[in-house]
């Protein structure tokens, strides 16, 4: 595919902010299942151990200002956007102080400052979502891309294709990412589809598509760049497979009888975090000791976000009925308050800032 | 005087020209002009960017619309009708609804999902449905449902320029209906009802095409000497429970008309509330009027015993009364 590749050799500081994402993402992830067997963490709870190279090498791939959008495997992909991990794991233990004040859980993390919008339950129903947010970026002349992230399993879902569809037809500025872990939920790639290479749907309605392994945190973020840098020169959208393994089960209730140990242990060989921390040691940019430092830092971090979200409040009964609707002009208030979900509902008379530009152009 | 489509129109035309961040997308909307005419001209006046023909993919269609309202577009997304809104569901309840909430307020969602909802002329099972109470019962959700020219321009404008998601549901028997529509700026708050027709003796609560079915059937009570008041909620969520408190508790009789089935239905909703706050003024049982619980039927005959007629709301007045049959 055409596109300008973005950016050739990566700075040291990059280098080392790219090994030190993915470990974060992964002693957070690991840190979650003795949390969630201790019953600070309910729900459904989706980790993404072993597939760091793919969140972090997006994420680097990106401009700060481009949108993400992806399912419910998504705490990896937020801490790569940059929200800050406290507020994620106090989330997750459903705390006041959480990302979305304890409302979401783990399925629904967002963070509007960094343009990560959500987080969701419904398999493939937020990729639609992507193709209006590129509407939207387009519509106001920004010349961001939307990322969106999805599974193999996704990639059979209704939805999927029609947003397909719809992105191609009008060439919106959107990258789909497909991170086809080979299994859905418990169900393996030859058992839900004929084509095992999700990435040739896109040849149904003419878009360009790559299929590639993402083990390496470099290939991702070259190759992911150049798709990102296609759609954002107008070129059109692009629907990438980026081939990848998950350590952990679909879930914590997931016995994991689908799959062998051997194999798992057999993919830990291809450890993203272990392939990138030898690259680093053997072309002499880092030490081990130095790597072995932010390893350690990472822990302590990750061990500050625990505590911050053990000392945290629970939400106050009153938040139960906050944010269900916007208590805008145009309502009827004095019928809105006899409805205790409009009732408690905040009035947000100013713009909250410059992320909700309203441009009102008075009438002729 | 406009018909109830020119008013719709000229509600989305005002709201386009004053603001750059609305515009409208849908199957048919542009080129063909609206498959029921309401989006008649606004391609020519507003280009291809703000008046998008879609393919026929509801869920994409209503996905972009929702998608592009976290950045704050404020999308109009018409449903050719409401029956096939079914396959947006996901989109409008998982989504829409919810993200707001789940966000923990970080994100609102500012859309307007319009188009006819209920039964039209002969169009049978799949295309004639009313499923109102579908969209009302999930937190979330704003639902609108106009009976008049004025109030569904006012509504109209309202609703796009909320920032909540809004379910519109016309009427597409209701769309050639006339009435006077101010010529000033105005608007109509969303949750707002009006009392169509002052009464003492029962209070009629009928929304969108049964409001005027109820208004026919109390000019024919009128020549009886009984009096029946019309409330018309206009918004079903939020809704102005207060405005039907007032009327039964004047008139001490209440009947529920509306056109979609029985079980749990938003008449269901409204006689529960009707009932637990206006007991003591109530001379008699909350009474509804549904269509009767069975897919819409084809054949014409069928089909008016099954849209609720003027010659029910009356039984239903006379059994409120207590009066036999004449």
């Amino acid at each position: 595919m055409t596109g300008k590749k973005e950016r050739a050799l990566l700075e040291p500081r990059e280098l080392l902010a790219i090994y030190r994402d993915m470990v974060r993402i992964r002693e957070f992830e690991e840190a979650c299942p003795k949390l969630y067997s201790q019953g600070k963490m309910g729900g459904f709870l989706h980790l993404y151990s072993g597939q760091e190279a793919v969140g972090v090498g997006v994420a680097h791939a990106m401009h700060h200002e481009d949108y993400m959008i992806a399912a419910y495997r998504e705490h990896g992909l937020i801490l790569a956007k940059g929200t800050p991990p406290d507020v994620v794991m106090a989330e997750l233990f459903g705390k006041a102080t959480g990302s979305s004040k304890g409302l979401g859980g783990s399925m629904h993390i967002f963070d509007r400052s960094v343009r990560f919008m959500g987080g969701y339950g419904i398999v493939g129903g937020h990729v639609p979502l992507a193709n209006g947010v590129a509407w939207a970026a387009r519509h106001r002349g920004e010349h961001r891309v939307v990322v969106c992230f999805f599974g193999d399993g996704a990639a059979n879902q209704g939805a999927f294709f029609e947003a397909l569809c719809l992105a191609q037809l009008h060439k919106l500025p959107v990258v789909f990412i497909c991170e086809n872990n080979f299994y859905a939920m418990g169900t393996p790639l030859d058992r839900q589809s004929s084509l095992t290479d999700m990435s040739l749907r896109a040849r149904g309605v003419g878009m360009e598509r790559e299929q590639f392994e993402g083990y390496d945190v470099e290939v991702v973020r070259d190759r992911v760049g150049a798709a990102a840098a296609h759609a954002r020169d107008g070129s059109g959208p692009v629907l990438l497979e980026i081939v990848t393994y998950r350590y952990r089960g679909h879930s914590m209730s997931d016995p994991g009888k689908y799959r062998s140990k051997e194999e798992v242990e057999q993919m830990m060989q291809v450890d993203p975090i272990f392939i990138w921390g030898k690259r680093l040691v053997d072309q002499e940019r880092f030490t081990m000791p130095e790597l072995e430092a932010v390893d350690k830092e990472v822990i302590a971090v990750v061990d500050e976000c625990v505590k911050f979200a053990d000392e945290s409040p629970w939400p106050t009964h009153e938040v139960l009925y906050e944010d269900v609707y916007v208590r805008s002009p145009y309502i009827h208030l004095k019928a809105a308050d006899k409805d205790p979900a409009w009732r408690a509902s905040v009035r947000e008379d100013k713009l909250p800032d410059e992320f909700w530009r309203h441009a009102v152009k008075e009438a002729k | 005087m406009l018909t109830m489509r020119e008013a719709l129109n000229q509600a989305m035309r005002e709201e386009m020209s004053r603001d750059q961040n609305v515009f409208l997308l849908g199957e048919e909307v542009g080129a063909y002009q609206g498959a029921y005419k309401i989006t008649q001209g606004l391609l020519a006046q507003f280009g291809e960017w703000r008046v998008r023909d879609t393919p026929i993919a509801e869920e994409a269609i209503a996905g972009l619309a929702v998608g592009s309202a976290f950045i704050g577009l404020r999308p109009i997304a018409e449903m050719m009708t409401f029956n096939f809104a079914i396959l947006a569901m996901d989109m409008i309840v998982n989504h829409a609804a919810k993200y707001r909430y789940m966000s923990g307020g970080q994100i609102r969602c500012p859309m307007v999902l319009r188009g006819p909802s209920g039964a039209a002329a002969q169009v049978a099972a799949q295309h004639s449905q009313a499923f109102e109470a579908w969209f009302a019962h999930v937190p979330g959700l704003v639902v609108a449902m106009p009976s008049t020219p004025k109030d569904a321009k006012g509504l109209l404008k309202a609703a796009i320029r909320d920032d909540n998601p809004v379910i519109f549901m016309e009427n597409e028997v209701l769309y050639n209906l006339k009435g006077e529509v101010p010529d000033e700026e105005y608007h109509i708050p969303l949750g707002q009802g009006e009392v169509k027709r002052l009464g003492k003796d029962v209070t009629i609560v009928a929304w969108s095409r049964c409001c005027v079915t109820a208004l026919a059937a109390a000019e024919t009570l009128a020549k009886e000497g009984i009096e029946a008041e019309v409330v018309d909620p206009r918004t079903l969520r939020p809704f102005d429970e207060d405005l039907v408190f007032d009327s039964v508790r004047k008139t001490g009789r209440c009947v529920i008309v509306e056109e979609a089935w029985p079980v749990a239905s938003f008449g269901a909703w409204v006689s529960d509330r009707v009932q637990r706050e206006c007991f003591d003024a109530l001379d008699s049982p909350v009474l509804r009027i549904n269509a009767p619980d069975v897919p819409m039927p084809y054949s014409k005959v069928l089909e008016k015993a099954y849209v609720p007629q003027p010659e029910r709301v009356i039984e239903a007045v006379h059994q409120a009364l207590y009066r036999r049959e004449h």
